[in-house]
């Protein structure tokens, strides 16, 4: 791209055998990565996983220990970051304070001499529906507006590539799902290459054509959002996108459509095509919302996996759905989600229910199974705590 | 006053809650009153002589240093006739030395509150090292450069012995040795005010920087520079403002000769040797009032009262 115009599409980011190691740890280990051009990429993970490092690699930020980072086909691994045809919507926004948000905007296109700066970042401003605050300082702005304004000054320069560094993690719910919503539209329209990191899986499967889940400097798994929902191949993938119920057991049959697995007595049936091992102890699961609750025990049929009877320990009613917790001898607890189509729960606590699923909605994870984390529940104290405290803050800056 | 003004504001039904207030900006008057009297006694008083002394006219049949209160502003336009070039010359040097300490301070500030931001005990070192000249009296430290510099000195002799210098030259005594002993000696009042902006910098703004095009030297022009001006400006000040009137360096004990006198030195001489104390007051009216018209107007161009 040359100095002083604009590229015309997104461009391909290729990582080729990255690690980046810091005094004392290792915060990415080789990671190979394509995004193709025009694409809207997610990096999904919890923080410390190494998603933010890989950005600042890209960004030029950071220098990787090993590896190659190509942009568009041409090695960028040595470039300064002023020579990269990349843009940051940082975390923190980083507005300059000293300038006014239409000289922030225009800071890029001054910087590279293209024709125009101020009528440029007037249409990006525009674009993010902001043009009455043109002449104010960022620090007149709320957290949303000034989260818009990081955005305008990053694609009004129409980088090959833009990357976002949970741009969103400080507005508020609200605020937030129409963010995503306008990013989206915006990707549309530029037709950029968008790398986006986040630690929000709703974030990211509600934005991205493919995400990426990273734990641990690695790549779990990687591909369209549904896929990673449905049929997630490892037990953090299917943890941290979403819930799941997950069982260990021992293969007892296998055909070439399934396998059987034995969990503490009960019968479990696998599609052999959505799972990853299919002799042995195997770790299976399924999806809260694909389990049905049933007040007496279903007719066994084909395609269909019963498990009980067990008891309702909680109920929790959250409007579009209610969340059962179900104790089951042997497979302890096994939550349940259930629409409330007609008014209230359907099963109350104490009462005794068997669980059935179809088999085509169970999935086997290449965990062995006693390896089964035990799961950072989302709703520990610890997380409540956290979760609160985001809160709290978004509505103080929000005030 | 802005007390006045939210009292009055208050519902009238609820009187006690008018009365917080009102006591409360007696009670800040009362704690103020220490200072104001100290400074309406050490400061206006003083200033007050000062004019009035300025505008004396000397005694009839009076003896040397007797003077008579009269309005006589010729006085002012005497002293400037016959000083003018020391007037110059004290602007002259005190900016060239402060842009020296600024060229110095700069560097040095942004590396002890950046570069060092990482070993927090070293900047702690690095700053006492800054502030350290201070530990011994200036007026010690200036003999020190003159016995340095002098002609019998050391850097005299090794210049000489390179053929820098003729075996009539001197360091003592020129324009360049003045400036240098002011710009060294206010090195500390430029560098710490500054370090104390670019501390407090936040890096995150350079990393946009360069995110969005900008080579190193360009970031610093338009993001670093423009952040850390308030520091900059209160140390030119510090600088600029003491180093005008700076009576010391340019003296002829010291660093200087007749030839490099400033206002200092011109006050001096007519207070305590020619004790012609209205040229004396009018050249230190005329230094305070260039002063603050100079500084005003930098104030106001530099623009630091929009900064953050």
């Amino acid at each position: 791209m040359s100095k002083n115009e604009f590229g015309t599409s997104g461009a391909d980011l290729e990582l080729r055998g990255v690690s980046k190691r810091f005094p004392g740890f290792t915060a990415i280990e080789e990671l190979d990565l394509t995004i193709p051009a025009g694409s809207f990429f997610a990096l999904l993970g919890p923080s410390g996983c190494g998603k933010t490092t890989t950005l600042r690699i890209v960004a030029g930020l950071e220098e990787p220990t090993t590896g190659r980072v190509l942009i568009g086909g041409k090695d960028v691994t040595d470039a300064k970051p002023f020579q990269r045809p990349v843009n940051t919507v940082f975390q923190s926004y980083a507005l300059f304070p000293h300038m006014t948000v239409i000289e922030n905007i225009a800071f890029g296109l001054r910087r590279r001499r293209i024709e125009d700066p101020l009528g440029k970042a007037r249409e990006a401003l525009r674009l993010v529906e902001l043009e009455n605050v043109a002449q104010r300082r960022p620090a007149q702005l709320s957290g949303g507006q000034q989260q818009r304004v990081a955005l305008a000054r990053a694609i009004v320069n129409r980088p090959a590539l833009l990357l976002l560094d949970e741009p969103l993690g400080a507005l508020d719910l609200k605020l937030r799902r129409q963010m995503q919503l306008e990013l989206k539209e915006i990707q549309a329209q530029v037709g950029l290459t968008f790398l986006h990191v986040t630690h929000d899986q709703e974030e990211a499967m509600t934005m991205a054509d493919t995400v990426a889940v990273m734990n641990k400097g690695r790549i779990e798994q990687m591909g369209a959002p549904e896929e990673l929902y449905e049929r997630p191949r490892t037990a953090f993938v299917a943890n941290f996108l979403g819930q799941s119920n997950l069982f260990g057991g021992k293969v007892v049959s296998s055909s070439d459509e399934s396998i059987v697995v034995d969990v503490h007595g009960y019968r479990v049936e696998v599609p052999r095509a959505r799972s990853q091992r299919h002799s042995g102890e195997v770790a299976v699961g399924v999806r809260p919302e694909k389990i049905e609750l049933h007040a007496n025990e279903p007719v066994p049929a084909s395609g269909i996996n019963i498990v009980g009877p067990g008891r309702v320990t909680d109920v929790s009613f959250s409007g579009v759905s209610t969340s059962y917790q179900v104790s089951l001898p042997g497979l302890g607890v096994v939550t349940v989600f259930a629409q409330n189509r007609s008014f209230g729960p359907v099963v109350h606590e104490g009462e005794q229910v068997w669980l059935s699923w179809h088999v085509e909605h169970g999935f086997g994870l290449e965990d062995e199974p006693e390896q089964l984390p035990k799961f950072a529940a989302d709703d520990d104290t610890q997380s409540i705590a956290a979760q609160r405290r985001r809160q709290l803050q978004t509505e103080l800056e929000g005030a | 006053m802005a007390f006045g003004a939210f009292s009055s504001g208050a519902a009238p039904g609820v009187a006690t809650v008018q009365e917080g207030p009102r006591r409360k900006s007696r009670v800040a008057l009362f704690l103020l009153l220490p200072g104001i009297a100290y400074l309406a006694l050490f400061f206006l008083v003083p200033l007050i002589s000062l004019l009035l002394t300025s505008f004396m006219a000397p005694r009839e049949f009076g003896d040397i240093g007797q003077f008579d209160y009269a309005f006589r502003w010729e006085n002012y336009v005497k002293v400037v006739e016959t000083y003018l070039p020391h007037i110059l010359r004290s602007f002259g040097y005190a900016a060239i030395a402060t842009v020296l300490a600024l060229i110095i301070g700069y560097p040095l500030a942004y590396f002890i509150g950046v570069n060092l931001r990482r070993f927090p005990l070293v900047q702690a070192l690095a700053l006492v090292l800054v502030i350290a000249p201070f530990f011994i009296s200036f007026l010690l430290r200036t003999l020190a450069w003159k016995q340095i510099f002098a002609d019998e000195g050391p850097v005299v002799g090794a210049l000489n012995a390179l053929s820098l210098m003729g075996p009539g030259d001197h360091i003592t005594g020129t324009p360049a040795a003045v400036v240098f002993g002011l710009t060294y000696m206010f090195i500390p009042f430029m560098t710490l005010p500054i370090y104390t902006s670019l501390e407090r910098l936040d890096l995150r703004y350079v990393e946009a920087g360069g995110d969005l095009y900008a080579s190193p030297w360009t970031t610093f022009r338009t993001v670093t520079l423009p952040l850390s001006m308030p520091g900059v400006v209160s140390g030119t000040l510090l600088t600029f403002i003491p180093a005008s009137g700076d009576y010391i360096n340019a003296s002829r004990d010291f660093l200087g000769s007749t030839e490099t006198a400033m206002i200092g030195n011109v006050v001096e001489t007519n207070f305590l040797i020619l004790q012609n104390y209205p040229a004396a007051a009018a050249l230190s009216i005329i230094l305070m009032a260039t002063i603050l018209i100079l500084v005003g107007a930098y104030v106001r161009k530099s623009g630091t009262e929009d900064l953050v």
